[in-house]
């Protein structure tokens, strides 16, 4: 284009002819701008996904890391939930909209019979002596009927036989995806999936996160891993595991050793979700892993959605799974979710949307600017994009910008079920040791890392600081003045208060540091810090620390080293300070306590204590509260464990960090369940409010577009004339 | 020049062990193979024996580069280094540390870093070329000058800013073409015009700065001279005569970089969410998977090679004085 004006324009060679070709161009743009401008106008131009989708029941997600796993057995993270949590259905779930979390039966007919029996296998009361119960029983049963989504590892021909069970060279040469295989089956869901399913977790070759934690439970679970060991996966379905049993074709036992009730937990977590054994005979067979079409990439389960598109290099399509069974919007919640309009739908068969599509996006620039235009239906908020969605009221309080009000946007903040905390290395010879002299100096340094102003300049506000172990939310944990922190908070005005520095001073003047100075070495005592925080973005957060430990004298030096090398500090004790942190796996006070619990101990046992942290009588009260349910007793043991955690000081409790998440007023049926992975269906989207904001939001501006080709063509003219110019000159 | 190819691949060989080798030394001085398992296995619940499960399965059990339990030829071949190694060069490159088959997914990938790259470099090339020629034409007047000064400009300026910038006016306010976003077939076109305009604007700066250089020195040279005695017009010398042989550098300069286009953009990729092979290394390095770094460090090696072969053979063509021996 480009070099044909340029040639039309210096071929020209009169005055006259000039203007008029110089007319006819403009005119041309013109019109070709004005048609497009037309034509373009009509639909959204910056329209990411295909018109014809507009005004299907689609919710729009993103992600911005690929999921690695999504076999049930292997996955533990949340943006792999975020998929196989809508697929896979443990027997168990979360009430969606009751508080405290509560298990509530998913695919199980009820809540598990629970039997505790003695060392004999003799039948136990309830509410036996723990020191009685040698192991329990979980008698689940499930319902009739839950068929799995549609595919071709259960796809039988006439005779009754697996059509893609003994695949081919040329049909494995000529797969590229699962959808290759066009014939799908299905077939209902049995007991005996859900034992299948315990035996792939002990299976060395599935390498589940959780098998070690379930060879210290489950009955035979540790014989059966080690008689598989060099067997093929697909093997297990015959070898029995002594205590999973499927007693019928809808009744199961799972049997375990002594008394775990936090065990209940585990079975609403997708670890337990049922597997047709089916699954791994057909994604076996040689050949397919070449093609990236295994268990671990194409999912197969009972729940509302399937996989449709697995591609994790650009989008991911859940669509609604056509055999799911039938399940009902919760008809109860909180007091409040009546009027909060969270029980509309209630009674109305779920799942709500036809098909979810996760795009992945890396960057938050255009993730941010793709939700303002209404192409994402969600979003987080970017510390980038903080500003422009969050103001603080004058009360503290924070609220949407006028923008954001503008558009409909409902902020949703819930504060997550997770703690961060700067932990002290409690072998260390300095600021580890029961003694006296070490505890007031880490509670001194406690008084002094003011983590509100933390939580202040580098989280926007966004979280809580922490007075305990245990984050809100979780059973044991107490509000207001009773759940304050006495070593480093005062209760004043209604509020928790941290305490002046001249309290840390008095105390580093008590442990034999009076003004930071370390009497060995008559200079300001020297601590380190460990951190994998080595960017130059992490700076100003380690200059922060810096500060905080400059108010009592103390020269805090950082050893910033890369992830490995910190582990590996963490390992072998080299480490003296670090920062740290845990969410929770299940809503249990067990889930966090545990982090302080001696025989955890990061060096010692290679556990997730990680301050190495060791008092007899904090492992004496952990052992009798982690097998109670939840009681008047257990708590008031609960708070004796806060006391002692306090006391001791193993820790500087930090924050538990506060999610903010934006939805578009078409959105419906949002309240934040932080236990709860399967959200989705209760999901509803409004798509005709939908496709009406984005056809608003969206209106293509095209006039710069044709000022600047207008510009561009006026500025040749005075090229062309100089060109004719040094032409004449020439020919002269 | 069939010997001479062959020759060239055959020097090719140990250059391509020796990137192999030097990939794996100074990946496995910063990781151990405990490491990556501990990478990939996660945070929770991470025990010794987890970890020992885990260097099993995917080959990492045995020692680096010299297995002295074992016995004859096995104190290489049961190395990580022979068992992980070998396979590349048959284009063999195994399964990903996380599970995926990385031949698959190279494949899957090249393709959108080409749709991305390949038109960047023809439409770039033909610009670059364009705003050179007109800058020599006006060559000593206030357009070249102005024409440099918009060079250095442009040259000044750091690509992130241009990739913010673009789809901050063109995607955010002018709201003409999806911000981000990839797509197959023709439907992919609406995702690529960012992008691509983007590419190509970022690079008129040194490009045609270059471009400019080449031509100023043909337009000085004999040939030129005798065209324009001849009565032709400037235009017809520059287009008929300085372009055809200045072709020469930019044609082999372009021929380099043509397998390269493969291996796609690492920035541009990732901004624009491009499901290529740019974010497929950079994932790789920033989840420490070493089975895909070094696939993708001996591709890149491979493709350069072939790239200054075609170099070589592309002289030949455009320039019959050169002959390979």
């Amino acid at each position: 284009m480009t070099l044909l004006l340029m040639s039309s324009l210096l071929s020209m060679k009169m005055q006259t002819c000039k203007a008029r070709v110089l007319v006819l161009m403009l005119s041309v743009i013109f019109w070709a701008a004005s048609y497009s401008c037309a034509a373009w106008a009509s639909a959204q131009p910056n329209n990411p996904y295909p018109e014809d989708e507009d005004k299907q029941v689609i919710l729009y997600e993103s992600f911005s890391e690929r999921p690695k796993h999504m076999d049930p057995a292997v996955a533990y993270s949340s943006n792999e939930y975020a998929f196989i949590a809508q697929i896979y259905e443990p027997p168990f779930q979360y009430h969606y909209l009751k508080r405290p979390y509560q298990v509530v039966p998913l695919t199980a007919t009820r809540m598990p019979e629970v039997i505790y029996l003695n060392q004999k296998g003799d039948k136990l009361e309830q509410g036996a002596n723990d020191n009685d119960i040698a192991f329990t029983d979980y008698m689940i049963e499930i319902q009739h009927g839950i068929r799995y989504q549609p595919h071709p590892a259960l796809a039988t021909n006439t005779q009754g036989d697996y059509e893609y069970h003994q695949l081919s060279t040329a049909q494995i040469k000529a797969a590229t995806s699962l959808n290759d295989f066009n014939i799908t089956g299905s077939r209902e869901l049995t007991a005996e999936d859900y034992v299948y399913q315990i035996k792939r977790l002990a299976h060395p070759k599935i390498q589940s996160p959780i098998a070690e934690i379930m060879k210290n439970y489950i009955v035979g679970f540790d014989n059966f891993s080690r008689q598989v060991k060099d067997k093929p996966k697909t093997a297990i379905r015959n070898l029995p595991i002594a205590g999973v049993t499927a007693l019928s074709r809808y009744q199961y036992r799972i049997r375990i050793k002594g008394k775990y009730p936090q065990f209940i937990y585990w079975l609403a977590m997708p670890f337990f979700s049922p597997m047709p054994w089916e699954a791994d005979v057909f994604y076996d067979q040689a050949g397919l892993a070449d093609k990236n079409i295994t268990l671990d990439w194409f999912p197969i389960g009972t729940g509302p959605y399937l996989m449709a598109e697995n591609n994790p290099n650009r989008r991911m399509i859940l669509l609604k799974n056509p055999l799911f069974h039938l399940e009902t919007y919760p008809t109860e919640g909180e007091p409040e979710d009546k009027q909060k309009g969270l029980l509309t739908d209630a009674g109305k068969q779920l799942p709500f949307i036809d098909k979810v599509v996760f795009m992945l996006e890396k960057e938050t620039i255009p993730y941010w600017t793709k939700f303002l235009q209404g192409y994402y239906d969600a979003s987080g908020i970017a510390s980038d994009s903080f500003d422009q969605a969050i103001q603080f009221t004058g009360s503290g309080g924070v609220a949407l910008t006028p923008t954001l009000l503008e558009k409909g946007i409902q902020l949703q903040t819930s504060v997550t079920t997770s703690s961060f905390y700067m932990g002290f290395n409690m072998l260390d010879a300095t600021v580890g040791g029961a003694t006296e002299q070490a505890r007031k100096l880490r509670q001194a340094i406690a008084i002094a890392v003011d983590y509100e102003e933390f939580i202040s300049i580098f989280m926007n506000g966004r979280g809580v600081a922490a007075q305990g172990v245990l984050p809100p939310g979780i059973y044991g944990f107490a509000e207001s003045k009773e759940g304050i922190n006495p070593y480093i908070y005062d209760w004043l005005d209604g509020k928790a208060q941290r305490k002046k520095i001249d309290a840390a001073r008095q105390l580093m003047a008590e442990a034999g540091y009076a003004g930071g100075i370390d009497p060995k070495t008559k200079e300001a005592l020297i601590l380190y810090f460990d951190t994998t925080a080595t960017s130059v973005d992490d700076r100003p957060r380690m200059n922060w620390y810096r500060k905080q430990f400059e108010k009592l004298g103390i020269k805090l030096v950082i050893r910033a080293t890369d992830y490995n090398r910190f582990q590996e500090k963490m390992r072998t004790g080299n480490a003296q300070l670090f920062v740290w942190g845990w969410n929770a796996d299940y809503p249990d006070p067990e889930n966090f306590f545990f982090l302080l619990y001696g025989a955890n101990s990061k060096v010692q046992y290679g556990g997730e204590n990680a301050a190495n942290y060791h008092n007899p009588e904090f492992d004496r009260l952990f052992e009798q509260m982690r097998n109670m349910d939840n009681s008047e007793q257990r708590y008031r043991i609960i708070q004796q464990l806060q006391e002692i955690a306090r006391h001791d000081a193993p820790w500087i409790f930090g924050f538990h960090p506060k999610n903010f998440a934006l939805f578009h007023s078409w959105y419906k049926n949002l309240k934040p369940n932080l236990m709860a992975n399967n959200q989705l269906k209760y999901t509803r989207i409004d798509t005709a409010a939908r496709a009406e904001k984005r056809q608003q939001w969206n209106e293509p501006v095209f006039w710069p577009l044709v000022l600047g080709g207008v510009v561009f063509v006026l500025m040749l003219i005075p090229a062309v004339n100089a060109y004719r110019r040094r032409v004449k000159e020439t020919k002269r | 020049m069939t010997q001479y190819i062959i020759r060239r691949l055959l020097y090719s060989l140990p250059l391509l062990m020796g990137v192999n080798i030097l990939t794996f030394v100074l990946f496995f001085v910063v990781n151990s193979p405990g490491d990556m398992a501990r990478m990939q296995l996660g945070q929770k619940h991470v025990t010794e024996q987890s970890i020992a499960n885990w260097k099993q399965q995917h080959g990492y059990d045995v020692p680096l580069l010299w297995n002295s339990d074992a016995q004859g030829e096995k104190k290489i071949t049961d190395t990580i280094f022979y068992q992980k190694s070998v396979g590349l060069f048959l284009f063999r490159f195994g399964v990903s540390d996380s599970g995926r088959n990385i031949g698959a997914d190279i494949k899957e990938r090249a393709w959108p870093s080409l749709a991305v790259a390949l038109p960047t470099l023809i439409v770039g090339l033909l610009v670059n070329i364009c705003f050179a020629l007109l800058m020599v034409l006006f060559r000593n007047s206030y357009l070249e000058h102005a024409g440099i000064v918009l060079c250095v400009i442009l040259m000044s300026i750091s690509s992130l800013f241009y990739i913010i910038g673009g789809q901050f006016f063109i995607g955010k306010i002018l709201r003409l073409v999806p911000i981000s976003g990839y797509d197959d077939g023709m439907a992919a076109i609406k995702f690529l015009i960012l992008p691509v305009l983007i590419g190509v604007f970022s690079g008129i700066g040194s490009g045609a700065r270059w471009y400019r250089t080449l031509f100023l020195e043909e337009v000085e040279k004999d040939y030129v001279r005798t065209a324009r005695a001849k009565g032709l017009s400037e235009t017809q010398t520059l287009f008929q005569h300085v372009l055809p042989n200045a072709m020469i550098p930019i044609l082999t300069g372009v021929v380099v970089v043509l397998p390269l286009l493969f291996m796609g953009s690492l920035i541009m990729e990732s901004f624009f969410s491009i499901p290529g092979l740019g974010s497929y290394t950079i994932d790789a390095i920033n989840s420490q998977d070493f089975a895909i770094v070094r696939a993708m460090v001996f591709l890149g090696s491979v493709l350069y090679v072939i790239g200054l072969l075609l170099t070589d053979i592309s002289y030949t063509l455009v320039d019959p004085r050169v002959r390979l021996s």
